[in-house]
């Protein structure tokens, strides 16, 4: 379980780069690693304490990103507004999936399978509906005002991304304490002896789907604001869901900083394997999949894990020794 | 309103394509059905099979029918491989893992592709490309009717290797009943890697048959993948059976929806049905309630 403090220490370390360094690559790395953990987040609360995977992420982070374009694009409403209104249509469509697949109870790879095929329709969808600009995608206007959320530094655009994984990472702290959470948790263990116990499961794996949903989108909803286009490929393509399972998977699914490690990890892996071997399409896909292998094969519980689990297999060892010797 | 001949002409084709499809979940559901794991990397071995059967055509000048003689047995020693020592021993038996482990595995070899040869749509011009065969009210292309026949062949050999020979013996005790398996001293991770392989050589002989009149490229084989996902659901989990007439069945309503409502909106009829199967019939048409 982790605390409050480690968070604030976190969030607090991170907040101070900027005044360290102003360099945009830097910090434009940050708030595409940030980007990433935040929609690892929303994995993580149905994936990683629910244990609810879902292969399909992007319909949510698509979802949101459209919702926030189209509403201030078509009708020129408030990019604020626009933002709280693409969260919660995430957690719409995130609650329409919901309804309809733990009703009649698909779990395991029915459930990864379904995801990914709504997440599929909604990009076909998207590339040929009017309303989202078909395969040519939408464009925001550039407006450089706090009022439109856009920034014209990138500092201000990094504490916002900032703030927002802040709020995730309490909401997975939040989780760990609560009841609801305990719930989850149990369904992720046993869903059947959760159920004898009295747990309501289909319920409990509703919100948690809505929740993250609803941060998954919020990840969408900055993509807009912070690169001002988005098309069907990038809202809804593979991707996203890809990269939404990968960070807490890595970084240790079910823990409330495995999102944020992961991102960081596999940020600079990707940025890594540029360097050395140029950018290529393709390239940090590799990198990532590879990784994603690897991690499962010799860390299967994520790297926050890793010293945990190492220290308890040295401590182990050493006792066979012992007794043996 | 269409003439009865248009939609006769539209449902030969889509039975003809429907058959291809229906060996990629031929693959799938054999896998399926023996492993219990749902193999993500499917279309990605798929693209790289077309890839194969397309280099061999250009760089060997191999008729495509004549390299699914070579590429369903490399393919196969791929898959054997690919089981055995990767996704095998990473998942340590974890379903959840499974899942991720192929999925991992997709991703690396299809962009593995994308690296090596760009994202580029490749076809090949073979002689017999066009050619097609007159049935009096309609006509047919000559390599699909040449692919439906050899689905048919391939399925048959599947089924006689199930039943007749000791290794689909051993395949069947793994599918049924593994810790038993095991202790009769069958090698389970080798029955799983040789489905696994057979798998993968279905997908191999696909590719071939496939690719004198499709095109390639790194991310094709996920448009199939996610049909045969539809299909395998469709007609039961493990069934090949289901997976044969599933095949057909989507073949048809993907041609169907195509020539109703034109080509992008018939792929989300595809999409529809495997959504609405999956929530109405998780077991498909033919499976057993697990």
């Amino acid at each position: 379980m982790t605390g409050v403090r480690p968070i604030l220490a976190v969030v607090i370390a991170l907040a101070a780069v900027p005044l360290i360094t102003d360099s945009n690559t830097v910090l434009n790395f940050l708030v595409v690693t940030l980007l990433i953990a935040l929609a690892g987040q929303g994995w993580n609360v149905l994936g990683g304490y629910g244990g609810q995977y879902s292969f399909g992420h992007a319909a949510f982070f698509g979802t949101g990103a459209y919702v926030t374009a189209i509403l201030q694009v078509r009708y020129n409403a408030n990019a604020w507004v626009g933002f709280a209104a693409g969260i919660a249509g995430g957690a719409a469509v995130g609650a329409f999936i919901g309804v309809l697949t733990f009703r009649v109870g698909l779990r395991g790879s029915y459930f990864a399978l379904v995801t990914l095929a709504f997440a599929e329709v909604l990009r076909i969808i998207a590339s040929v509906a009017p309303i989202t600009g078909g395969g040519v995608g939408i464009l925001v206007k550039l407006d450089l005002r706090a009022a439109a959320l856009q920034f014209e530094s990138r500092a201000m655009f990094y504490w916002f991304i900032l703030a927002l994984v802040a709020v995730a990472l309490m909401i997975a702290h939040a989780i760990e304490r609560s009841r609801f959470g305990t719930w989850l948790i149990a369904v992720r263990e046993n869903e059947d002896a959760a159920k004898a116990l009295g747990v309501n499961v289909p319920r409990v794996k509703l919100g948690a789907m809505v929740l993250s949903a609803a941060i998954t989108a919020a990840a969408g909803c900055f993509y807009v604001q912070y690169f001002l286009f988005i098309d069907s490929g990038i809202a809804y393509g593979t991707r996203l869901s890809i990269e939404a399972l990968l960070t807490p998977i890595i970084g240790g699914a079910g823990t409330v900083f495995g999102p944020l490690l992961g991102a960081l990890v596999v940020q600079a892996l990707g940025e890594g394997a540029k360097l050395i071997a140029g950018d290529a399409p393709g390239l940090n896909l590799i990198v990532y999949g590879a990784v994603l292998v690897l991690v499962i094969a010799f860390a299967p519980r994520g790297l926050v894990r890793l010293v945990d689990d190492a220290n308890r297999w040295l401590s182990r060892s050493a006792k066979l020794e012992s007794a043996h010797g | 309103m269409f003439s009865p001949l248009i939609l006769i002409t539209a449902i030969l084709n889509g039975l003809l394509t429907g058959a291809v499809y229906a060996l990629v979940a031929l693959g799938l559901t054999l896998i399926y059905g023996v492993l219990h794991i749902i193999n993500f990397a499917h279309g990605a071995l798929l693209s790289m099979a077309l890839f194969g059967a397309f280099f061999a055509f250009r760089l060997l000048g191999l008729d495509p029918y004549l390299a699914a003689l070579f590429l369903a047995p490399a393919l196969f020693a791929f898959g054997y491989a690919l089981q055995r020592f990767i996704i095998g021993p990473a998942s340590h038996g974890d379903d959840r893992n499974i899942l991720l482990v192929t999925l991992g595995v997709s991703v690396v070899i299809e962009n593995v592709l994308l690296y090596a040869f760009r994202a580029d749509t490749r076809t090949i011009d073979v002689p017999y490309a066009f050619q097609t065969l007159d049935l009096g009210f309609t006509f047919l292309p000559i390599p699909r009717v040449i692919g439906f026949g050899a689905v048919l062949a391939v399925a048959v050999a599947l089924w006689a290797l199930m039943t007749w020979t000791d290794l689909g013996k051993a395949i069947r005790a793994v599918a049924k009943e593994k810790l038993g398996a095991e202790l009769v001293g069958i090698d389970v991770s080798h029955v799983y890697a040789v489905t696994f392989g057979l798998g993968t050589a279905c997908v191999a002989i696909a590719a071939c048959l496939l690719i004198p009149t499709y095109y390639v490229n790194p991310t094709v084989g996920e448009a199939f993948v996610l049909i045969a996902f539809t299909i395998v659901v469709l007609g039961g989990m493990g069934s090949v059976p289901g997976a044969l007439i599933g095949g057909l069945l989507i073949g048809v309503v993907e041609s169907l929806s195509g020539l109703f409502l034109g080509e992008s909106l018939g792929q989300i009829g595809i999409f529809l049905i495997f959504i609405v199967v999956l929530l109405v019939r998780p077991t498909g048409l033919f499976g057993v309630k697990a």
